[in-house]
């Protein structure tokens, strides 16, 4: 089955997708991340009022069989976790888009946003 | 040769089939320089017989405990093995087969590691304990690390005793690692707090108080116990965070120093910091109760350098031969043989303090205990020996570390007493 | 193999139960300081309980002893009995390590041998026997590369670790304290010499590289990165793991190679004992060798002694002198190997993976065509597109009546399946293996895809839940 890709989001080259509204950026993996990594057992998610740069360790998801780390997609301060995927992991596989999301950035940079693929761009980087 | 399957005409065969001509046309990336210019100063093949012949002769140039009147131990101990333990261990199926990474296959090795961890936590008043380490020795490191990754503090504080052997190699891999031993009290950058009960001299340890300190400066509390059937006896050490430490005084003989097995237990929370192997129970397709390898995503193989430990395996035999043996004593063996152990070294410290000079140096102890000398302990042992008694480890000075076991006969003792009077004279 | 379940120990126990008949306790002291211990929660079984236990479970394994065990990088040769029996000598298993060394003189002249044939067989003259295990080799190794370079006056702060190479590499790098940096290697699953070059600098530590690689390959320009290395000051580490294709043959001081561990496990028959114990001893150039851990056997005059202090030394890695219970074995297999024997093994080793990657590339994709050394590696790029994966041919396999080969390493081939014969194995079990590997791409060719996404059906267990086994963790009783 194909993978699902949001047209409205934007996305990173590690399969993070991101959707931006005013200066908050929600973050969370993609349905090609989740199928790729198997049934998610474990998040690790980083504190809230936590500083991250471009590109940092932000999030770290686990399969079984592989750890990922799920990287910074752009700087700034952690304003809200998604405490639910802690308890059940699961809802990444089942709703990576919807109820597993992340985390909650405020950004410090929106300009940095132009840095990541659109839609279009991130079904090509997908299919590679 | 015996060991090798291929007749010549096998070779020929599988060289055409490959498309070479012969067999150094398959190491032809090596590069010309690269090849020895002759061979190896090493002799050619031996019979069985004659192998044998070489080996009995390497063991008869070593005293063996059961050559005489043994009192050593220092972390180490001389005790009965059933021979249930060594049969089952020999087993083809557990001998040679690998890491249990099929698990459909496997599940002898999984069920086994199981209920390895199952009797580990029983024994250390712990939730749960992995499917061993090295020894005890590098659990104890193992542990130290795993409490800096917990606490995200540097320094590690040592109370009591801990075996210079064990310490020795927390203080290698601190050398790299980083970190500071010390022995004074846990403070607000302590990782972890160290306390082997029975310790290093055979005293036995409350842990109370330490775990008031630890409460206090939020450090975690190791507790070390290097002579496991102590726990037959002793209190479990359920205050503490973690709880490490030796196998080899059930099932594993003392061999020259190993291989043994390390045991490691902890509270469940911390199960994500724990290094080493994990066996755990889920089912299988058909709903049928099931054990594999869990928790993998800490390990090397997969978190690669950012794993919890570049540790790869359990010991796997030394970990069975511990579960045989345990399941054989059981709770109620277990308990007695713990017992015997106490009582023999409570008549050994009656018979030494009854020559002249000698004095125990213990309040309290479990098997093993110091005693003080009207002589240098390390002549004492070194005379001994050569009268086939092992005396025991002379810690320097006029100390004499010196353990008893099931092992202890009357006359081993008599014989020691009477030696050690001939050398105080 | 049939099916069989046995409970747990805990399951079978019923109080009162005594497996182990002890002397009677005859006296009441109490020197504890504390009150004794009431309950354990241990299990009671009669000692014919206990024997029937661990056999039945024991029953549920698969061993070399049995069958073909073709694991690659794993080394799963046969376990000559002699090595158990001469180890169990009552002068080996009743020696006690704190023993004066008088009383000891067979067991250090035993390891003092075992160094020589160790130092010879490897042309490097330092050696120690005390590592635990491979990946306990590995960070004795790299700790004496850390120590050298502290000598020489500055450290330095990178380690280049192949993506090919074992998950141990770069988690003993990053436990010395090093940073990691990867090198990719070329599409022909070779070191990217490039690449290699271009991140060489002085702040190179050292490169872990595995030759033979995890790929089955001997790297032809080996000697040319021990060159590069040690012009820059740098390093070379060898894991040896696959020492075994080499043995006897060729030896790593000729390539360049400055630190090795050597797997007794795997190129010297210890069994591998569903998971351990295993044994790592290295061996170290003539420069290193001051810098190896404590204790070390020495011969003065005509008596053995353990060296426990040694200013230079990195240290003591773990307490007494090494898994001596493997040094025994080890000893037995290269004294009935002998020189000759070591390097026979070596070369039947290759042959059989040849043969065996001969007779199976034309139906299974071959990531790097060409000669392998002691394992070949192939994947599933031919059955992928009919759904079947690497995972469920190694579970038909074992429906097949073997052991898989090693699976999704080394992870630089999209589902690699890595083969191991060793040279223990008639031809006739190579074909054997051979025939199963092409039915099954024969069925995969004929689209039976369902039935072998099932397998294995009639092992003891079938496919486990592996997502509940860490959502639901249950790791004791």
């Amino acid at each position: 089955m194909e993978a699902e890709i949001k047209e409205n989001l934007k996305y990173t080259k590690d399969h993070e997708w991101v959707e931006v509204v005013g200066d908050i950026v929600t973050i969370g993996i993609t349905d090609y991340a989740q199928s790729s990594i198997g049934d998610l057992v474990y998040v690790e998610l980083p504190e809230v009022g936590g500083s991250f740069d471009q590109g940092a360790d932000l999030v770290i998801v686990e399969s079984c069989k592989a750890a990922s780390d799920v990287y910074a997609p752009i700087s700034g301060e952690v304003v809200e976790v998604n405490n639910a995927v802690v308890e059940s992991p699961g809802t990444v596989n089942t709703a990576p888009y919807a109820d597993g999301w992340l985390v909650k950035v405020k950004a410090a940079d929106v300009s940095q946003i132009d840095t990541l693929m659109n839609a279009a761009e991130y079904k090509e980087h997908a299919a590679e | 040769m015996r060991y090798l399957p291929h007749t010549d005409s096998d070779r020929q065969e599988m060289l055409a089939k490959i498309g070479v001509n012969c067999v150094d046309d398959l190491y032809d990336n090596v590069p010309a320089e690269c090849w020895p210019k002759g061979l190896p100063d090493l002799p050619t093949t031996k019979s069985e017989l004659d192998v044998e012949r070489i080996f009995v002769n390497y063991a008869k140039l070593n005293h063996a405990a059961n050559d005489g009147p043994f009192f050593l131990g220092a972390g180490v101990y001389y005790h009965h093995i059933p021979a249930t333990v060594d049969y089952i261990i020999q087993r083809s199926e557990f001998l040679t087969s690998y890491t249990p990474y099929q698990p459909e296959v496997s599940q002898g090795t999984l069920q086994y590691v199981f209920e390895f961890q199952s009797m580990v936590a029983a024994l250390t008043g712990m939730e749960i304990a992995n499917a061993s380490m090295y020894d005890g020795s590098t659990s104890v490191t193992e542990a130290a690390l795993m409490a800096k990754r917990i606490t995200k503090r540097e320094d590690v504080k040592i109370f009591g005793e801990l075996h210079p052997q064990y310490r020795e190699t927390l203080e290698t891999y601190f050398s790299v690692i980083g970190g500071n031993i010390a022995s004074n009290d846990p403070d607000e950058s302590t990782a972890c707090v160290i306390v082997q009960s029975p310790d290093f001299h055979g005293e036995i340890h409350d842990l109370t108080e330490l775990r008031k300190k630890c409460d206090e400066s939020g450090a975690l509390l190791i507790v070390v116990v290097a002579e496991i059937v102590s726990l037959g006896l002793l209190p479990a050490p359920e205050v503490a965070d973690i709880v490490v430490g030796e196998c080899q005084s059930v099932g594993i003989p003392m061999m020259y120093g190993g291989p043994y097995a390390g045991f490691f237990a902890c509270s469940k929370k911390h199960v994500r910091q724990m290094p080493g192997r994990i066996c755990g129970e889920t089912v299988d397709v058909e709903g049928r109760r099931s054990f594999v390898l869990t928790m993998n995503t800490r390990e090397q193989h997969i978190r690669r350098e950012k794993a919890t430990s570049n540790i790869c395996t359990n010991q796997g035999l030394c970990a069975l031969a511990f579960t045989v043996h345990l399941s054989l004593l059981g709770e109620e063996g277990l308990k007695h043989l713990a017992k015997l152990n106490h009582q023999k070294a409570c008549k050994l410290a009656d018979a030494l303090a009854t020559i002249e000079g000698v004095t125990i140096q213990n309040k309290t102890f479990f098997n093993e205990f110091v005693a003080e000398l009207p002589i240098e302990s390390n002549d004492l042992v070194e005379k001994l020996a050569a009268n086939g008694i092992i005396a025991g480890y002379a810690l320097g000075g006029n100390r004499l570390l010196i353990s008893a076991t099931e092992m202890t006969t009357d006359s081993d003792v008599e014989s020691l007493i009477n030696a050690i009077k001939v050398e105080v004279k | 193999m049939q099916e069989i379940e046995e409970r747990l120990l805990c399951e079978i126990s019923r109080k009162g139960r005594r497996a182990i008949d002890l002397e009677p306790i005859d006296s009441n002291h109490n020197r504890l300081g504390v009150d004794e211990r009431q309950s354990i929660g241990l299990p009671e079984l009669s000692e014919p309980q206990v024997l029937r236990h661990f056999v039945r479970l024991s029953q549920q394994n698969y061993s070399i002893d049995a069958n073909f065990y073709p694991l690659g990088s794993c080394t799963m040769k046969h376990n000559p009995r002699q090595n158990e029996k001469f180890s169990r000598f009552s002068g080996f298993l009743n020696l006690h390590p704190l023993q004066p060394v008088s009383t000891a003189q067979g067991a250090l002249s035993l390891m003092y041998e075992l160094k020589r044939w160790l130092s010879e067989l490897t042309g490097l003259p330092g050696v120690s026997l005390n590592p635990a295990a491979g990946a306990h080799g590995e960070l004795a190794g790299m700790m004496v590369i850390h120590k050298a370079h502290e000598m020489r006056g500055r450290q330095r702060k990178v380690v280049l670790v192949p993506d090919s190479a074992h998950g141990t590499n770069p988690a003993t790098a990053a436990m010395c304290g090093y940073t990691i940096k990867t090198i990719p290697s070329t599409k022909q699953g070779l070191v990217d010499m490039d690449l290699f070059k271009a991140s060489l600098n002085d702040d190179t530590a050292a490169f872990m590289l595995t030759n033979p690689s995890t790929c089955g390959i001997f790297d032809p320009k080996v000697k040319e990165i021990a060159d590069l290395l040690h012009e820059n000051g740098a390093y070379f580490y060898c894991d040896g793991a696959n020492f075994n294709a080499i043995a006897g043959k060729i030896r790593p001081a000729d390539f360049g190679v400055d630190v090795m561990h050597i797997n007794l496990h795997k190129t010297f028959s210890t069994p591998h004992g569903g998971g351990g114990p295993g044994s790592g001893p290295i061996v170290v150039t003539a420069e290193l060798d001051p810098y190896l851990p404590v204790p070390n056997v020495v011969k003065t005059g005509g008596a053995y002694q353990l060296v426990n202090e040694d200013e230079k030394s990195i240290g003591r890695l773990k307490s007494f002198q090494g898994h001596f219970g493997m040094f025994t074995r080890a000893l037995s297999y290269m004294l009935g190997h002998g020189a000759d024997g070591i390097r026979r093994a070596s070369e039947d080793a290759v042959l059989s993976a040849n043969y065996i990657r001969a007779s199976l590339n034309d139906l299974y994709h071959e990531p790097f065509p060409g000669n392998c050394m002691h394992e070949c590696l192939l994947n599933d790029r031919h059955q992928r597109d009919a759904g079947i994966t690497t995972m469920d041919i190694a579970k038909t396999l074992i429906e097949h009546g073997f052991h898989p080969m090693t699976v999704f390493f080394p992870l630089v081939v999209k589902n690699a399946m890595l083969i191991e014969p060793t040279e223990s194995e008639p031809k006739e079990t190579l074909d054997d293996f051979i025939g199963a590997m092409r039915q099954i791409a024969e069925d995969v060719k004929l689209g039976d895809v369902e039935k072998l996404k099932k397998n294995p059906i009639s092992t003891p267990r079938r496919r486990v839940d592996e997502v509940k086994a860490v959502r639901d963790l249950k790791v004791t009783w």
